[in-house]
């Protein structure tokens, strides 16, 4: 069993919970993700890890409440413990040692997703420009964290509500337009965010790396549900990714792929909520 | 003693009605009863020199536990087959006996074979239900072992080594022991109650079992080793499923047969939503292949609700690798066969979702590398048929996870990790591996086969060192 060790809100439906994993905490990777079950009839459900501590033997995951799983996550408590807790699972994230300027775009939740790789390279010496945009103000997440690891700090919501509209992706442009040199961009966040950062840093020749987060059975390369088209290529998210090259990307499949079992998520969420 | 029974045929075995079945994930075989068992034990000749022995890849003493059977001793009969055998309620389901004990049965040859198989089962699924007494074991060695993979090849082997004293621990990826018995073989063919008893059995030999460790990840070979485990196995299956390579294998409705049965008996799809993991059902669904895979998902689907479900096959019935039992019994729940066809295209709309598959006639050609007569397609003869989903269940590889994280576990071109075929010893001192990781994918019983070759070869290696 795999206790909760912490557990933080840290938007109306974005929870943070450090997780008692020692194995898995020795070996994490920024750019890794962990499967989880909540319990014995729970589906398996990939989640980034969104930051580890080797010495204390916790990984930490920052979830959104979309659907039953994540719902019923969330209504856990420090002490619980998850039926099961797997990783740490794909690539970690690579980064050439000479990126000198990157730009780091999160959108919504990504943005939780996305500061592990601020922090590496961060960590590297790397010049970070983080750009993380949300719906509104009221769910605007880990502002201080990330900017403690980012050189500039841009954050925008999409009505304006924290007194700078629009979307992520103008902000970027508005960025290379005044003259950065980025060496590296990474975008991760919704599909569609990811499509068009990709589509604008293509214009401009900026390598762009996107991370994946398909459905998953597995994780292990075994169900090929989480196939993803790269390059004109079929990927397994799980063991050739999560990362990949955002100019390579089919993302309209990947967007279709992701409607699949849209009906079934709404019949167990509304009986979840049913009878909660 | 009874007199001997001359009846040219096998004593019938009591089954779900067709129709009923094909819309339950209840087993299908119901056993047979105490007469029915002993009427077709009287069935051996009880030959001297044994030819279905010789066709056992681990050597069970077939007619000794059937002649116990003939005796009404169940119990003991069990006890014999677990002399060499440490899954007897699982290969009595699911082993392909036509190629193997029951095909060199000297009833075969004016008749049907001896219904081995059944017989395996009977005393099996008797003893179990008396409450089998737990496999005594030698005293500790005080030597360690690992077993990487639950599946046939890792339970045998730990088996093998928990017997002879060793303190075994079996790293499982999944949150369930069992590998291939628990994802992939569905409960109609093998009740998971029965594969969860057979781990206990194990479990109370002492063995270990740690789920949700994808070993290479989480801990590599060397680090195990740092641990104080004196010897590895490896059988990690064939568990990379393999794709057509045609046009519209990423429509949703697209699914590998190892995606598409995993829901189903891993995490209990069709329960949902009782069960979180959901799937689809189906009107119009396709399996492409012929193994027992093939059959499985095309009975899940019919199971499911679906109202037609084919099986799309390039060679002839003559050459599918599928057990003769699942293919009749696909065939009494009305999956449809097509024979001598090959998809070289699955439609869709623009929503991503499948329609339909075009379908190429095939002839038969020279034989193949197989033995079995190479398919050749027939130009111009396309066609289409409407479909809302397509299961590929064309074979899988080796999973590459572990392989990848240990260098210096030589391997072929192909995936599978190169092991001696007396020993199972691979290219790293002390690492042994077997079944599928080894040999890609076959069966049950071949893997079971090799974690025993591989455990008397590591028990053999423990004594040296």
């Amino acid at each position: 069993m795999f206790k909760i060790l912490k557990k933080r809100t840290l938007s109306e439906q974005v929870k943070l919970m450090v997780i008692d994993a020692p194995l898995i905490a020795k070996k994490a990777e920024a750019g890794q993700f962990i499967i989880l079950r909540v319990n014995e009839k729970g589906e398996r459900i990939p989640l980034t890890i969104a930051d580890y501590d080797r010495s204390a033997g916790t990984v930490t995951i920052i979830f959104q409440e979309v659907g039953k799983t994540t719902m019923l996550l969330g209504t856990l408590n420090e002490g619980d413990s998850l039926a099961d807790v797997v990783g740490p699972l794909g690539n970690a994230s690579h980064f050439d040692s000479n990126i000198k300027k990157a730009a780091v775009i999160g959108g919504g939740l990504g943005s939780a997703i996305a500061y592990p790789q601020a922090k590496k390279l961060h960590a590297m010496g790397v010049d970070v420009t983080s750009i993380v945009g949300f719906r509104n103000k009221e769910l605007i997440i880990l502002e201080d964290e990330i900017r403690a690891v980012s050189k500039k700090l841009i954050v925008t919501t999409d009505d304006g509500s924290n007194g700078n509209k629009g979307f992520v992706t103008d902000a970027l442009k508005q960025e290379i337009e005044s003259g950065e040199k980025f060496d590296l961009v990474i975008a991760i966040g919704p599909l569609i965010m990811m499509k068009f950062v990709s589509k604008l840093t293509k214009e401009y020749g900026i390598k762009t790396m996107i991370s994946m987060n398909p459905v998953m059975i597995d994780g292990t390369g075994m169900c090929g549900v989480c196939r993803v088209t790269v390059a004109g290529k079929t990927k397994f998210a799980c063991i050739d990714g999560p990362d990949f090259d955002g100019h390579e990307v089919d993302f309209d499949e990947a967007m279709r792929r992701q409607t699949m079992y849209k009906k079934h998520e709404e019949e167990s969420c509304n009986l979840f909520k049913g009878v909660r | 003693m009874a007199q001997r029974n001359m009846d040219s045929k096998k004593t019938a075995m009591p089954e779900q009605d067709a129709k009923k079945r094909a819309a339950n994930f209840e087993e299908v075989a119901l056993g047979y009863t105490e007469d029915m068992a002993k009427n077709e034990a009287m069935r051996c000749l009880q030959c001297k020199n044994q030819p279905c022995v010789a066709g056992c890849p681990v050597n069970v003493q077939i007619p000794d536990f059937i002649k116990l059977i003939g005796e009404g001793k169940y119990v003991e009969a069990y006890d014999k087959i677990r002399e060499t055998n440490g899954l007897p309620a699982v290969c009595g389901r699911v082993c392909p006996q036509e190629t193997q004990c029951e095909e060199r049965c000297v009833r075969g040859i004016k008749g049907e074979p001896v219904g081995i198989g059944r017989l395996e089962r009977f005393c099996s699924d008797y003893a179990i239900a008396k409450g089998a007494k737990p496999t005594e074991c030698a005293s500790a060695t005080g030597k360690k072992a690992a077993v990487i993979g639950s599946g046939p090849a890792g339970l045998t082997c730990a088996a093998d080594l928990a017997k002879a004293g060793v303190d075994v621990t079996v790293f499982e990826a999944f949150h369930i022991p069992g590998g291939v018995l628990v994802y992939g073989i569905p409960e109609f063919r093998l009740p998971k109650a029965l594969v969860q008893k057979e781990i206990d059995a194990l479990k109370a030999m002492g063995v270990k079992i740690e789920t949700d460790m994808v070993m290479g990840r989480v801990l590599t070979i060397d680090e195990l080793k740092e641990m104080g485990y004196d010897t590895i196995f490896i059988g990690t299956g064939a568990g990379l499923p393999s794709f057509m390579h045609i046009p519209g294998e990423n429509y949703n409705g697209v699914y590998s047969a190892n995606e598409f049965l995993t829901r189903i008996n891993l995490m209990k799809g069709y329960k949902f939503p009782e069960y979180d993991t959901p799937v689809r059902r189906h009107k119009n669904l396709a399996v492409i292949g012929g193994g027992n895979v093939a059959m499985d998902s095309a009975r899940c689907a019919k199971r499911l609700g679906a109202d037609n479900v084919y099986i799309v096959y390039r060679r002839s019935e003559a050459e599918m690798p599928a057990r003769n039992e699942e293919i009749e019994h696909a065939k009494e729940e009305g999956i449809v066969f097509s024979f001598l066809v090959s998809p070289t295209a699955i439609l869709g709309n623009s929503d991503g979702y499948v329609t339909g598959m075009t379908l190429q006639k095939m002839e038969l050609g020279e034989p193949d590398s197989s033995g079995r007569r190479r398919p050749v397609p027939i130009e111009g003869s396309e066609y289409d048929i409407e479909l809302d989903a397509v299961v590929v269940a064309i074979g899988q590889s080796p999973n590459p996870l572990l392989r990848k994280a240990t260098p210096g576990l030589k391997a072929q071109s192909w995936g599978g990790i190169i092991a001696d075929e007396q020993t199972g010893a691979t290219s790293i001192e002390g690492v042994y591996a077997g079944g599928d990781a080894v040999s890609g994918a076959a069966t049950v019983i071949l893997a079971m086969g090799a974690g025993k070759t591989a455990a008397k070869a590591m028990l053999e290696y423990m004594d040296k060192k």
